[in-house]
């Protein structure tokens, strides 16, 4: 083994050089993989605002709504808009009772809306509940009115008695 | 083209790079909103609630909630005379019905709306282990559905009780406040099919939202203001019974 008695007769430092070449490679190629593969993984947004991916928050507020939003009805029906002024109805929102409506607003034409059911809609907010502020007009349906329709007698939009339909 | 080491050695960071702007993901849906200058919450007035499930109905139809889960709900109290401590607390599926007609049975009763507090300190963002759930710069506690592993930690995180898993896609679910009608100008599905204005969304950055008058003027609390989590959804009228 001439190599290591070279080694031994001079006392160099750097002897065996060779063995710390292959392990730096070994660590470099690491090194390298690690970035590599980290870039692949880890989304770029991740880290834009904080400890979570950012583009997660466009993705959120792209999905469609369902709900077109008071304003959106009000650009068409007018009239209804009108009516409504006329009684304490006036602050409830068209969707709140017809449902979403976002479909008929994107196509007013093919897409309408169900007429609705009075004996029902309207009892989900004027149903007799005790926990109901006192203040709300509220009525117990069964005894008011035997379950019948409450447009018989009140105007939705406006909803005072109307005398015709009082009889 | 033959694939020798020097080529491969060329080809993967390029495709590295490439891979990076396909995670990039899709582009901003909202670009006219600038999440700095928001900073969301809700305001609601337990003396206007009637209790109808409006709400709920509203929420589960503009979400996609799936049956039987909620991300909004009502709770119907009822306050035995001087039981105050002992409140009896019911919510049949949710409020989403409404409720079954009460006759009054003494004490104090009245309906309370619950929803995520988008608590600006909050408990189930600090414990998720994959950086999938957040607050946002416009203060929106938020889910990655494409992050979340559905470990559950947050679920139990919650003092709120806020959150579920979804049963279908197995990751964590929430209120979003809406987050893809807000940022369009809207306001949240619930606040706009209530019919007495008992819900109303509040930008408190915002010095011309009517709420910084209202917290001025009227005495509001936060759900659980001993958990220090920064709550933003503030309660008007809230009977120290609330839990």
């Amino acid at each position: 083994m001439p190599r290591r008695s070279r080694a031994r007769g001079t006392g160099n430092l750097f002897k065996d050089v060779e063995h710390l070449v292959r392990l730096a490679a070994v660590i470099l190629v690491a090194v390298v993989g690690f970035v590599i593969l980290r870039a692949a993984v880890v989304p770029r947004s991740f880290g834009q605002y904080g400890h979570y991916r950012g583009a997660a928050i466009s993705e959120i507020a792209a999905r469609p709504i369902t709900f077109a939003g008071h304003e959106t009805c009000v650009a068409c029906h007018t009239d209804v808009v009108e009516q409504k002024k006329l009684g304490k109805h006036v602050v409830v929102a068209c969707e709140a009772c017809h449902g979403a409506q976002a479909k008929h607003a994107d196509d007013p034409s093919s897409v309408q809306p169900k007429k609705l059911d009075t004996a029902i809609v309207c009892g989900r907010c004027h149903e007799a509940n005790s926990a109901k502020p006192r203040g709300f007009p509220q009525v117990a349906t069964a005894d008011h009115s035997g379950g019948i329709a409450c447009d018989t007698c009140h105007q939705p939009h406006h909803p005072k008695v109307e005398t015709e339909g009082k009889k | 083209m033959e694939i020798t080491r020097r080529r491969l050695l060329l080809l993967l960071p390029a495709a590295a790079v490439a891979w990076n702007y396909v995670l990039a993901g899709a582009p901003d849906a909202a670009p006219n909103y600038n999440l700095t200058e928001h900073w969301w919450g809700m305001l609601i007035d337990i003396s206007k609630c009637i209790g109808c499930g409006s709400c709920v109905r509203a929420c589960a139809e503009e979400n996609e909630v799936p049956e039987g889960y909620y991300r909004t709900w009502i709770e119907r109290y009822h306050v035995a005379d001087w039981k105050i401590e002992r409140p009896e607390v019911e919510s049949p599926d949710g409020g989403k019905n409404g409720f079954p007609p009460h006759v009054d049975d003494g004490g104090k009763n009245f309906f309370v709306p619950k929803l995520c507090n988008h608590c600006a300190d909050s408990p189930c963002t600090q414990v998720c282990p994959v950086g999938a759930t957040f607050v946002t710069p416009d203060g929106v506690v938020l889910v990655d559905k494409n992050y979340c592993l559905g470990c559950r930690y947050c679920i139990q995180a919650c003092p709120y009780g806020c959150r579920f898993l979804n049963p279908k896609t197995n990751t964590a679910e929430k209120c979003t406040l809406c987050y893809h009608r807000i940022t369009k100008g809207l306001t949240t599905a619930c606040c706009e099919v209530c019919p007495t204005a008992a819900r109303q969304l509040a930008d408190l950055k915002n010095p011309k939202d009517p709420i910084h008058e209202f917290l001025k003027t009227h005495t509001v609390q936060v759900l659980k203001p001993h958990m220090a989590t920064g709550a933003k959804v503030f309660y008007n009228g809230m009977d120290g019974s609330v839990r």
